[in-house]
């Protein structure tokens, strides 16, 4: 399904966090989330999956307005992968990934096949099938990331929606979990900080800064040396990948 | 850190586990019927149970049925239920707070619920229409209350909550310290003292009505919510993008944990640290999913404070130490085991 951003405002302690934001993705697309530190990707994306609620504007999952759905219809549908949530639980591998299950489940019904079809098909995915038994405490901040993936996608979301999926990553496990999300027939938005995985991976992008989107298209049409410049403050050489197709961009320091 | 023993999911040997524990319970129940300044043996407790709950007649003397059943069974049964009250607020608490050191006594609530129970009892706030739990009850909602928006004043978070805690027991202790100097008399003020400490004594039959059907539906309840409990191991926000309804859960959540300290407080007093240590002993059994680790808390409570409750009458020939010095000096060293084992690394 597609998602709708219309004109959105959210504040906090007075000041503007989102500040009239509208954004469209189409349904199985990608979008990435670009823009400095504190320019409201978080934000926003806890506004669409209704972790808070906006102050004016309305959010739609396909023609749904999210304001009118139940916390579980939305869980249903929408899986968030937050950045660094952690615990001190002694919880194992096994024990997040089912934890994606949890809105697909009455408080009482028993666990289902179907249930762990989805647990496995997730655990797979992220490349962790035979790491279950691991107690988190033990996993470095890559694998921990992995495996909050693999329990958003033990939600089997119809969009999902990832807070800087690729911190603590290596290069490695950067590339297959965007590609992996890319791949996924789920509407997707990741918030990035690395502009050139972003064109790599992602159909359209969406920068914002101060809470505003100030470039929103595809990779093409959004990532050029003047707005790199006015949003992050950087000067950019780019041009177009002769291994890859997609935007690339060189940074200068001189 | 220790992996939790691995008990698999096949269904016999939690079956058995909970065969095994009930088995557990009875015999210490049995025990503390039979132990005490008159040792009655274990066949005269089970004749004077008989004759009580299916009207067998055994021939008894008087004293012995009377003892069995008016004085020890329901000082055990009111052990129990207290037991596993306590141990599942500290589950449900460590869970919502996501704190490993929440519990009752250390978050004031226990504190909050004396105070409660000492105004009604002492100072007759509300004299006929507040009865003592009532009063506890109340004083244990606004010393959560009190606690939580110190700790969210603070800037949140889980060591906040601990210190606030802190800093709630202080206060609603020098309150009833306060109430009991200025206004009791010396025979209240003994006994008032006493019951803080927790104690056991003069437990009759009306207060078993009381505790065990509290301890039972907060069993209940927070069964009922499991799942939920499950989904805040990672916060708030994490259980409510899986669908929980947080502040609902969290209201009904504590809202028990409050019933269930007060009644406990009102009849036993502040007996600390059962809340605390239970709940990690049940963990490193079954583990840290809640639809197992909040009856095996529950049970292993029980089991605990029928076997304090039995301590604490025999360590100190022809007296009764108030129980909560026993579950103290148990707890405490407990709760500086857990401290360091939930150290951050270095």
């Amino acid at each position: 399904m597609s998602i709708s951003v219309r004109d959105v405002h959210w504040s906090a302690g007075g000041l503007m966090i989102v500040d009239g934001i509208s954004i469209d993705v189409a349904p199985g697309k990608t979008l990435g989330l670009l823009g400095p530190n504190g320019s409201g990707k978080s934000s926003l994306l806890r506004l669409i999956c209704r972790l808070r609620n906006v102050k004016s504007g309305v959010i739609a999952l396909g023609n749904t307005d999210i304001a009118a759905m139940a916390r579980l219809d939305i869980a249903r549908r929408v899986a968030f992968v937050e950045q660094q949530a952690t615990t001190e639980a002694q919880v194992t591998v096994l024990d997040v990934v089912r934890l994606g299950r949890t809105p697909h489940r009455g408080p009482l019904s028993p666990w289902s096949a179907a249930d762990d079809a989805a647990v496995n098909a997730a655990l797979r995915q992220v490349g962790m099938p035979e790491r279950t038994g691991q107690l988190w405490h033990t996993l470095s901040g890559g694998e921990r990331q992995r495996v909050h993936i693999a329990r958003a996608l033990a939600q089997t979301p119809s969009e999902l929606l990832l807070d800087e999926p690729t911190n603590h990553l290596d290069i490695q496990h950067q590339l297959e979990i965007l590609s992996l999300v890319a791949r996924l027939p789920a509407t997707s938005i990741i918030a990035l900080h690395d502009l050139n995985l972003a064109a790599m991976f992602c159909d359209t992008l969406a920068v914002l800064h101060q809470g505003k989107v100030v470039a929103a298209g595809t990779p093409e049409d959004v990532l050029t040396e003047e707005l790199i410049a006015n949003v992050f403050g950087v000067r950019a050489y780019i041009e177009r990948s002769a291994h890859h197709g997609r935007q690339h961009v060189h940074y200068r320091l001189d | 850190m220790v992996q939790p023993v691995a008990i698999g999911r096949r269904w016999w040997a939690h079956l058995a586990l909970v065969t095994l524990s009930f088995v557990a319970l009875g015999f210490i129940i049995s025990l503390a019927v039979s132990i005490g300044e008159i040792s009655i043996p274990l066949e005269t407790t089970a004749k004077a149970v008989s004759n009580r709950l299916f009207g067998t007649a055994f021939e008894l003397s008087r004293i012995h049925q009377g003892i069995v059943w008016d004085y020890r069974l329901s000082r055990a049964l009111l052990a129990a239920s207290a037991g596993a009250a306590l141990a599942l607020s500290g589950a449900i608490l460590q869970a919502l707070l996501r704190n490993p050191l929440a519990e009752p006594y250390v978050l004031g609530i226990s504190a909050g619920a004396s105070t409660g129970a000492v105004a009604v009892m002492i100072l007759g706030f509300g004299y006929g229409v507040l009865t003592l739990s009532t009063g506890a009850f109340i004083g244990a909602v606004v010393a959560f209350m009190l606690v939580s928006a110190l700790a969210a004043g603070a800037g949140g978070g889980a060591d906040r909550i601990i210190l606030a805690g802190v800093a709630g027991s202080q206060l609603f202790n020098a309150l009833t310290s306060y109430i009991v100097t200025t206004s009791a008399n010396a025979e209240q003020a003994r006994g008032v003292m006493f019951w803080l400490l927790g104690s056991l004594s003069g437990v009759r039959w009306p207060d078993v009505y009381l505790a065990a059907p509290v301890a039972v539906i907060g069993l209940v309840v927070s069964l009922f919510y499991a799942r939920a409990l499950d989904a805040f191991t990672f916060g708030i926000d994490a259980a409510a993008a899986l669908g929980i309804a947080v502040n609902r859960v969290r209201v009904i959540l504590l809202g028990a944990t409050a019933l269930m300290t007060a009644a406990m407080v009102s009849i036993v007093g502040s007996i600390g640290f059962v809340g605390l240590v239970i709940p990690h002993a049940a963990r490193f059994l079954v583990g840290p999913s809640h639809r197992r680790l909040l009856p095996a808390s529950a049970m292993i409570g029980a089991i605990f404070m029928v076997a304090a409750d039995i301590v604490s009458r025999i360590i100190i020939p022809q007296q009764i130490l108030p129980i909560g010095v026993v579950t103290a000096l148990f707890g405490a060293p407990a709760f500086a085991l857990i401290l360091y084992k939930a150290r951050r690394p270095v």
